[in-house]
């Protein structure tokens, strides 16, 4: 085993060993991080001393490196508190390896509005995880704008915390939203956890995915830059566009059209960076309708299928589709309505052939 | 409703007029300036569409056009629909050999989406060659260049002896082998 002669010391100065599985919970989280990160990661994770820092040689392989940290972590006597803390500089450095979900929180009618208060936020969500199951890591860590990140390992009755597999939860306090990653079992722990720490009366999932947080937040929190379909179309400003170089013997026909697409377009998106969505998802349920020969029709069960849009940016792609000339312009609302109406999990039923989306919340 | 009409206008002096339509704008630049780049012996002037009927209000700017080629791309349903949309907006007198069908987008085989079948009954049924070129690459985007204005020096007349009904002919001839 590697570091035992430095264990013994470690164990003589403090009379406490490091539990095996914090030290290579650190060793494999150090490991994720790209080389050029681990200093600066490390400083601030803020458990090494300077001095300890000066001593770890990053110009090494990274098995090597990683090493070196937990003979340090050692030393001080780690303990998995501060191996998740590790854990979460990492995950929040590298926010978009996971998907996210959004969920919203929602008061009962005439619920005054509490100040927020963090360090009560804390201790509720601590104490109505713990209630109902004892073995669980939780951890906080708050970042800028009011962020909270809570980073939770999951046990169980008998289990210990299965580190490698801790669900993310971002919740920004004054706002009815969090985001949620990768949580299958414990979902109404969870949840019951949120909304009893929080004071809110009642959550659901707002049906709106995507690796990048940071976009979530943009649409839920209607950051992004958006033009809303007005009632008075406004002109269109002119732009200084750079007068394109065309060669005199090359004629465009079409101008005009262009140009209505370029309006109808930015009348749609809005003249900004679109919010980064990597897919979107239409439920079908609608009745086949066909020529009346066909036996389909004799039944009378929804014609079922899935449609999925993926792209490493959806939204983009979408806009940049009617100038492209690959579709017409405008688009069908069902792909333009994502932002707006912030999720992008649909599901459309008959019902006089719209769309079921307009159901949801508020 | 203005059709396109091949013989409505005087042509003009040591000129020829090639129509490009198609959804993809890009690629027609690409080409427009592909054919820009060759040598020729007259003026050419390249007109841009992305769909027949062209709008009534530059009617009397637009010279008399020569040749008409569809832009077709396999990877692209939209693109085909477009193309047979449009071909019901010109004049018949265009299918004497004025009219032809380039089809980009075959070189992807799994991303196609229009059938192969499709496009050669479009040739058939207005008996107009089909092309097959691959603009993405320089070489075959010259060579499609080089082609089409050849096929538009017949068109337009410069070559005497050979007129555009005895070309399509030809070209109808090797394709069916």
């Amino acid at each position: 085993m590697w570091a035992s002669g430095r264990r013994r010391r470690g164990a003589l100065d403090s009379g406490f060993t490091m539990d095996e599985t914090v030290a290579e919970y650190i060793r494999r989280t150090v490991l994720k991080i790209p080389r050029h990160e681990i200093m600066e990661m490390l400083t601030m994770w803020d458990f090494l001393s300077k001095t300890q820092l000066q001593t770890i040689n990053v110009h090494q392989i990274k098995e090597k490196i990683s090493q070196e940290v937990v003979e340090l972590c050692e030393e001080n006597s780690a303990s998995i508190k501060q191996a998740a803390i590790l854990d979460m500089i990492y995950n929040h450095t590298y926010r978009n390896k996971k998907v996210w979900t959004v969920y919203q929180m929602t008061k009962a009618a005439g619920e005054e509005t509490d100040s927020f208060n963090l360090a009560d936020f804390k201790y509720k969500f601590k104490r109505s995880l713990r209630s109902a199951l004892k073995n669980v890591t939780i951890s906080f860590r708050e970042y800028e704008d009011n962020a909270i990140w809570i980073r939770i390992a999951w046990g169980t009755q008998y289990a210990k915390p299965n580190q490698y597999k801790a669900t993310y939860v971002v919740y920004h306090s004054q706002t009815p939203y969090v985001f949620v990653s990768s949580l299958r079992s414990n979902l109404p722990l969870l949840c019951q956890a949120l909304v009893h720490a929080s004071s809110y009366h009642d959550i659901h999932e707002m049906e709106l995915r995507s690796r990048c947080i940071d976009s979530l937040k943009d649409i839920v929190f209607k950051r992004y830059s958006q033009t809303f379909q007005t009632y008075h179309p406004r002109p269109l400003q002119e732009r200084n566009v750079a007068p394109e170089k065309v060669d005199p013997r090359i004629i465009q026909e079409n101008k005009r059209e262009k140009e209505r697409i370029q309006s109808v377009n930015q009348e749609v998106f809005g003249e900004g960076v679109q919010p980064k969505i990597e897919f979107a998802q239409y439920k079908l349920e609608t009745m086949f309708k066909g020529e009346p020969e066909m036996d389909i029709l004799t039944e009378k069960e929804p014609f079922r299928c899935v449609v999925k849009f993926s792209s490493p940016h959806l939204l983009e792609a979408l806009k940049s589709l009617a100038p492209a000339g690959m579709a017409d312009a405008p688009l069908s609302p069902l792909l333009t309505c994502i932002p707006q109406k912030a999720r992008n999990y649909f599901k459309i039923k008959e019902r006089k052939g719209i769309l079921s989306a307009s159901c949801l919340g508020p | 409703m203005s059709l396109v009409k091949p013989f409505d206008k005087l042509p003009t002096l040591n000129a020829a007029t090639i129509l490009l339509v198609g959804t993809d704008e890009s690629q027609q630049q690409q080409l427009a300036e592909a054919i820009l780049k060759e040598k020729k012996t007259f003026k050419i002037n390249i007109h841009v569409a992305t769909s027949l009927p062209l709008p009534a209000e530059r009617d009397h700017i637009r010279p008399r056009i020569d040749l008409i080629a569809f832009m077709i791309n396999m990877q692209s349903k939209h693109s085909l629909r477009n193309v047979e949309a449009s071909l019901s907006h010109m004049d018949a007198n265009f299918f004497l050999g004025k009219v032809c069908f380039l089809i980009t987008g075959v070189g992807r085989m799994n991303h196609c989406s229009v059938e192969m079948n499709a496009v050669r009954k479009l040739g058939n049924l207005y008996s107009s060659p089909v092309l097959f070129c691959e603009l993405d690459s320089e070489g075959i985007r010259a060579a499609t260049a080089q082609r089409l204005l050849r096929m538009l020096q017949i068109c337009a007349g410069h070559m005497p002896g050979v007129s555009a009904l005895f070309f399509s002919s030809l070209m109808k001839s090797s394709i069916d082998e």
